[in-house]
């Protein structure tokens, strides 16, 4: 009897700290999240600024008809689109790579490894600034450093962002090839990075990468310290390659936190914003206009609320899907390993 | 024998990779900073110089407001930045805690406890969390606007703790999942309460994924721009949109926004600093299998 009272009293005195712990999150949450996303979803079937006294005046469906047919936001999803995998796919080789390399010991590690996390650390804003100070065409530090090395190291970077240039078919074809091949051979004092339109897209994505890259690395890190390592001298006494150590040991413990890392930077990159209004400001003419940046112009330039809500609930589904997609494989890893 | 030097070869190239990637991330940091002691002509030197001799005029153009009077430029009055600093630490710090200790007890809560649709408030959690900021600033922005919240530090507090603590629930829950539960239970029997369980066994085991946590928020709350450029606009202004304006009326003001950049990195660097052997063991989200 005793024992089932006090059972019973655990049970609501669990109940009531449950209920504490948890309803101050999700209150604050829905009357700062999903309050204010119904209210914009209300206010994107409506014709409404801001800025004017008029009341908000429903429209349909008109403004999403209207921005899925214009081929301008097609074309700042394909922005956007490209940008995510090139930073994504960098960041990736760049943070897993050097994590594998940090993953042993050495003296002062634990004071290199912070210290690669500083690009995380800074402000988007002054990274933007900064950069394009740096990737100045003719004072800028990063043309210098590459014109002190060999000649052939220039020529390699400029490859490089000529290549950024060159995948971009339609744009090779809506501008003619003679030009292409023009712009690849000219140039000889510096390397245009930001004031040239796909060069500037692509000195976005080098810029994300070296802000984000220890991002990637320290959540690999993370991983690769956690596992144990007496597989790896299990593995040693059966003789097995380090490919398959690799393959078989190290990338199925690691792939759950890889995956996390991955769907925290995509959803960023996918939201690319203060980066590009700082760094170009979607220019040159509109080669790096991202759909967050298109979207704060509707919205905060033009004013046009509702529109912008629109695409504002557009954007979101995309990224919503996602991150389904993403978190599907995470479980997947989660349970397979 | 052979594997041994081979694998001291392979250490060796380790270590030069990693200093080569170290001085590929640390350069343009390191441009910063003496970018920001620079005189003014030596900022645009090409080819850029590398020893100058350093000056503190950036620092004292950033901090204050000169005019004219009897014919010179004699320094006026303060500058807004200080104070900007002083909101970005008020804003950063308090939404962070507040986060960090939302985002700790929920954890804990959805860790331990059965809760209905977990699954479901999880994902309804962390997907507040991959909200663009520009999607829902436009109904906040009408919704500050109407309760006066614009530029007051309780509003943009408020913001950076919704942001966060999606954040921070998930990475706390992933970390809370690791702790045994044998020591609360035994706590429990030992006739604590379930919240003084809560305090005095798992608060001290957690302290290393709260560390992790807290420096992930301040990153994140520290730099923000988006909605402190939206809705703010002098009072609570922090400093990240206050440099970005810098960029603009007369020129580039290099150096002093070198100046401030730098003063306004210390804090969140010696913050990571402090936190960083909480940092690697913190972030396992719970798909570390142990």
């Amino acid at each position: 009897m005793n024992v089932i009272t006090a059972s019973k009293s655990r049970g609501m005195q669990d109940y009531r700290l449950k209920m504490m712990f948890i309803i101050p999150t999700i209150i604050l949450l829905v009357v700062m999240n999903i309050f204010p996303l119904l209210w914009s979803l209300v206010l994107s079937f409506t014709k409404y600024s801001a800025i004017k006294p008029d009341p908000p005046q429903f429209v349909g469906t008109e403004h999403y008809t209207q921005i899925l047919s214009d081929s301008s936001t097609w074309a700042y999803f394909r922005t956007t689109a490209y940008f995510v995998v090139l930073a994504v796919a960098a960041q990736f080789i760049i943070g897993f790579g050097l994590a594998l390399l940090l993953n042993r010991n050495f003296r002062g590690k634990s004071f290199v490894t912070p210290l690669m996390l500083i690009p995380m650390m800074l402000s988007p804003v002054v990274v933007g600034l900064f950069w394009r100070f740096i990737l100045d065409t003719q004072w800028g530090l990063f043309n210098y450093l590459l014109s002190l090395g060999p000649k052939s190291l220039f020529v390699v970077a400029d490859g490089v962002n000529r290549f950024a240039y060159l995948i971009d078919f339609p744009y090779i074809i809506s501008t003619g090839i003679t030009d292409g091949l023009q712009k690849i051979t000219e140039s000889a004092r510096g390397i245009i990075w930001l004031t040239r339109p796909k060069s500037a897209l692509f000195s976005l994505v080098i810029i994300d990468t070296w802000m984000w890259s220890p991002f990637m690395m320290l959540l690999s890190l993370a991983g690769l310290s956690a596992v144990p390592k007496y597989l790896y001298e299990a593995a040693d006494i059966d003789r097995a390659s380090s490919w398959f150590k690799f393959r078989h040991i190290t990338l199925p413990l690691v792939a759950p936190l890889l995956y996390i890392a991955l769907l925290f930077r995509t959803m960023d990159a996918f939201k690319l914003f203060d980066l590009v209004i700082i760094g170009t400001n979607g220019g040159p003419g509109s080669a790096t206009e991202t759909v967050s940046l298109n979207l704060y112009r509707r919205a905060f330039e033009s004013w046009n609320t509702g529109e912008s809500c629109a695409l504002a609930y557009i954007l979101l589904i995309i990224i919503i899907a996602l991150s389904n997609i993403y978190i599907k494989y995470l479980n997947k890893a989660r349970s397979g390993s | 024998m052979k594997r041994k030097s081979k694998e001291k070869a392979y250490h060796v190239i380790a270590l030069v990779v990693i200093a080569i990637a170290l001085i590929f991330y640390l350069i343009p940091v390191y441009w910063i900073i003496t970018t920001s002691f620079k005189p003014y002509m030596d900022i645009f030197a090409m080819p850029p110089k590398f020893t100058f001799k350093p000056t503190f005029d950036n620092y004292v153009g950033l901090m204050t407001i000169r005019a004219m009077s009897d014919g010179k430029m004699k320094v006026a009055s303060a500058s807004s930045y200080p104070w900007q600093l002083l909101n970005s630490i008020i804003i950063g710090f308090v939404s962070t805690a507040l986060a960090v200790c939302l985002g700790t007890m929920s954890a804990y809560a959805f860790s331990r406890f059965p809760v209905k649709g977990k699954g479901d408030i999880m994902f309804f959690i962390l997907s507040t969390r991959m909200m663009p900021p520009v999607a829902v600033v436009i109904p906040l922005f009408l919704m500050y606007r109407a309760l006066h919240l614009i530029d007051t530090h309780i509003g943009l507090i408020l913001l950076y703790t919704t942001f966060n603590v999606s954040f921070a629930t998930w990475m706390m829950k992933g970390f809370m999942d690791e702790i045994p539960k044998e020591y609360e239970e035994a706590a429990l029997v030992d006739g604590y309460s379930r919240f003084s369980a809560f305090l005095k066994i798992v608060l001290p085991q957690s302290v290393t994924g709260i560390a992790a946590t807290a420096v992930f928020c301040l990153i994140t709350a520290w730099n923000e721009f988006t909605f402190a450029l939206i809705m703010t606009t002098k009072n609570a202004r922090t400093a990240p949109p206050s440099l970005a304006s810098r960029m603009g009326s007369s020129g580039v003001e290099w150096g002093q926004i070198a100046a401030g950049t730098f003063i306004f990195l210390i804090p969140i660097v010696v913050f990571t600093f402090i936190m960083r052997n909480h940092l690697l063991r913190g972030v396992t989200f719970g798909a570390i299998k142990k």
